[in-house]
């Protein structure tokens, strides 16, 4: 998956995901930008990013987002990761 | 691996409408009431994210002061020593799925001793309708003993007296219902098989709990939410997710808030008595596979054995079971009364027999009519009633037109009925008395013949929505097998019952002087295939006799017999015909369509002794009426295209 189409699926999972409809997720967006970015609501987030890349994220992984950036450089590595056809899981 | 979708994507729920969000916000700055259309959006398949939003819808309409009917409201305290944040506004939009306006009371995190032992908690001052323990096994003093008998009994003592300590708070300070949950087993084990048999293991701890726990809540008049049940269904590895409860003290997994959400809610439609009380089935590859009308009493599928006939059976084996628990049962089917009835009185493998059905609706009405013809008779109301039917369109038809009543969606394959219906759990019970074993008798009893046949306003809309589209052909070679298929098998729908080989068909197609059609319908559930099959010869100058006309009782209702005569007047124009013939032959499957023609406009020129009827139509002028579908005319290269070109 290209960083532009990971960007794109990212603004459309913040806005479902805070009810929002006018956020545009980039790389250097942190918590302090959007309203209701809380604890809570990041691992909403996180939830809901893992089920639509079809990823899982380890703790620490998790634990070292600091940026959007982050998230997305993740998500690229998960899914090279992942090969093709393979769904890898973390418990 | 992902998890089984049915429990984890609640699958026996609609899917959201595209446009939810949006129809959420214009609920924002409605003036009408909010409950009706709160509860249509809740009635679908929600995810997390779904949920808490329409849970902030309603806390919107609560500041705004709107009103939330028809919704009961319920007060809810929950106390947990997880983090319930999450869950909260899932269980506000599931209690909407069950007909509840839920406000939930929320103490601090990890305080459940607290707030149920202090006379003047936040839970206690707060005087909620229900205080529900969302415990997990963590909040219990669990200590370790393995094969210490004595030590193992002071743990169960210990935590029972624990839970006991937590309900006589509530009990003393208010007048809530205590609502308990079993608590789920982690997967670790300790000596692996033998945990369970071993006193003092966690397992065999925890099914000792669990065990007295039951007893005791159903003794005291407790209600009781089966968490372990729940676990046990989804996999109890799916279920606990131990990275959710390092990083955030979640106590089981994400995924499966929205299905946890759904268990409390259902728990306290029941509680305010919202359970459903009536089971409608459908028959025709419903309770059997096939369709009696056309395969008749030895081609339907209902036998051990045959794998699609003991799918069927299970169903009705369910069904005897839920009727013996109290579940009124009813049937809606298209057919005539006589042939809905057959397999129940003559098929010797049959489980459901004429005397569990409370009321039998068989006819060719839409089931949205029939449906509320039962309610009327049972006595009961639309929100009683669960419709059980493997036609997609049916189901869209009756949740359109009667949105209280509850449908469930059916994955493709029999096998996995039994299993959807039961996953929505329409009749959950917060109580089981012995009255309740011959409610079903009661009802069958009381039923009324009113014989209401009143059409439910707006079918039209409903076909309108279902954006069909119809295609008209020539017989042509990709199409035979289908035609002579139809023209062999066709029962019900069809005029003149007449059955014709593949070569003869084959020279019906080759004959320019004959015109002949195949229809196909598709609409937004999906394509249909060939529906409809029709052949005119030319009979005196200037005439076409309908040698055969038939259709597939699949779409039945959806007005394709008034298409197909606007398609044949048109092209009987194009070739100068002025007068179209049509027949009726009787048959003892074919009643169905004795009015086929009178309905379409024609007029009766005679009729036998045998019942056979011919009919005549002015083609010049006849104008037929339109259906809302779209009509493609494809492959006649004759007068028509050159007159439309």
């Amino acid at each position: 998956m290209e960083e532009p189409q990971i960007y794109a699926r990212l603004t459309e999972i913040f806005n479902d995901v805070f009810d929002e409809d006018s956020i545009e997720v980039f790389p250097e967006m942190t918590a302090k930008d959007i309203d209701g970015w809380d604890s809570l609501n990041h691992i909403r987030l996180i939830l809901t990013v893992e089920k639509a890349f079809k990823v899982k994220f380890s703790t620490a992984q998790i634990g070292s987002l600091q940026q959007v950036g982050d998230l997305v450089a993740l998500i690229q590595s998960r899914h090279r990761a992942k090969g093709p056809g393979i769904v890898s899981r973390f418990f | 691996m992902p998890m089984n979708p049915l429990y984890s994507e609640l699958q026996w729920l609609p899917r959201a409408p595209r446009e939810f969000a949006e129809r959420l916000r214009a609920l924002g700055n409605s003036t009408e009431p909010v409950g009706p259309e709160l509860r249509e959006l809740a009635s679908c398949a929600l995810d997390l994210n779904q949920l808490t939003k329409l849970a902030k819808t309603i806390d919107r309409a609560r500041v705004a002061g709107k009103s939330l009917e028809p919704l009961t409201p319920l007060r809810l305290a929950v106390l947990s020593n997880s983090t319930i944040d999450l869950i909260v506004p899932a269980l506000v939009a599931s209690a909407v799925r069950h007909g509840i306006a839920l406000e939930v009371i929320q103490p601090s995190y990890n305080q459940a001793a607290q707030e149920a032992l202090t006379p003047d908690s936040k839970v206690n001052r707060s005087q909620p309708d229900a205080v529900l323990f969302a415990l997990d096994y963590r909040a219990l003093p669990l200590k370790l003993s393995p094969g210490d008998e004595y030590e193992a009994a002071e743990t169960v003592q210990g935590a029972m007296g624990y839970l006991r300590a937590l309900r006589d708070g509530i009990k003393a300070n208010s007048k809530a219902v205590c609502i308990f949950q079993t608590f789920a087993p982690p997967v670790e084990t300790l000596f692996g098989s033998l945990d369970r048999g071993i006193k003092g293991t966690r397992r065999s701890l925890l099914d000792e709990i669990n065990r007295d726990l039951v007893e005791e809540v159903l003794r005291l008049g407790d209600v009781l939410l089966d968490v372990a049940g729940l676990a046990e269904t989804v996999g109890l590895a799916d279920w606990h997710n131990t990275q959710l409860w390092n990083m955030a003290k979640l106590s089981f997994s994400g995924e499966l808030i929205p299905l946890y959400a759904d268990h409390v809610g259902r728990t306290l439609g029941a509680i305010r008595g919202k359970s459903r009380k009536a089971l409608i089935l459908d028959l025709d590859n419903t309770v059997w596979g096939g369709e009696i009308g056309d395969d008749g009493l030895d081609g339907i599928r209902v036998a051990q054995g045959d794998a699609v006939g003991e799918a069927g059976l299970a169903l009705q084996q369910f069904a005897l079971d839920l009727r013996q628990r109290g579940v009124v049962l009813a049937v809606s089917s298209k057919n005539t009364d006589e042939a809905a009835r057959e397999p129940f009185e003559k098929h010797p493998e049959m489980l459901l027999k004429l005397e569990h059905i409370a009321v039998f609706e068989a006819n060719w009405n839409d089931k949205a009519t029939n449906i509320q013809a039962i309610a009327d008779e049972l006595t009961l109301g639309l929100d009683a009633m669960v419709f059980l039917d493997d036609n997609p369109v049916e189901r869209g038809l009756v949740r359109k037109l009667l949105p209280q009543v509850a449908v469930p969606e059916l994955p493709e394959d029999p096998a996995y009925y039994t299993r959807t219906l039961a996953a929505a759990g329409y009749f959950e019970a917060v109580s089981f008395a012995h009255e309740d074993l011959n409610r079903a008798g009661f009802y069958r009893d009381n039923a009324r013949r009113t014989n209401l046949r009143r059409q439910v306003d707006g079918v039209d809309a409903y076909l309108e929505s279902l954006d069909m589209t119809i295609t008209f052909q020539p017989f042509d070679a990709v199409g035979l097998a289908r035609i002579v298929q139809l023209i062999n098998k066709s029962n019900q729908y069809n005029l003149t019952t007449r059955r014709y080989t593949g070569p003869e068909v084959a020279a019906v197609a080759d004959d320019p002087a004959i015109f002949t059609l195949q229809v196909r319908l598709a609409d937004i559930f999906g394509d249909n295939g060939m529906v409809s099959v029709v052949i005119c010869r030319p009979g005196d100058v200037g005439e076409w006799e309908i040698d055969t006309w038939l259709m597939s009782c699949r779409v039945l209702g959806r007005r394709v017999e008034h298409m197909v005569l606007r398609e044949i007047l048109e092209h009987a124009r194009a070739a100068g015909i002025y007068k179209l013939k049509g027949t009726y032959r009787p048959t003892e499957r074919n009643k169905l369509v004795i009015d086929h023609y009178a309905k379409l406009g024609f007029s009766r020129a005679s009729e036998e002794e045998s019942g056979l009827v011919r009919w005549e139509l002015d083609v010049a002028s006849t104008d037929q009426d339109s259906a809302p579908m779209k009509v493609l005319s494809v492959g006649f290269a004759t007068e028509r295209e050159k007159l439309f070109a």
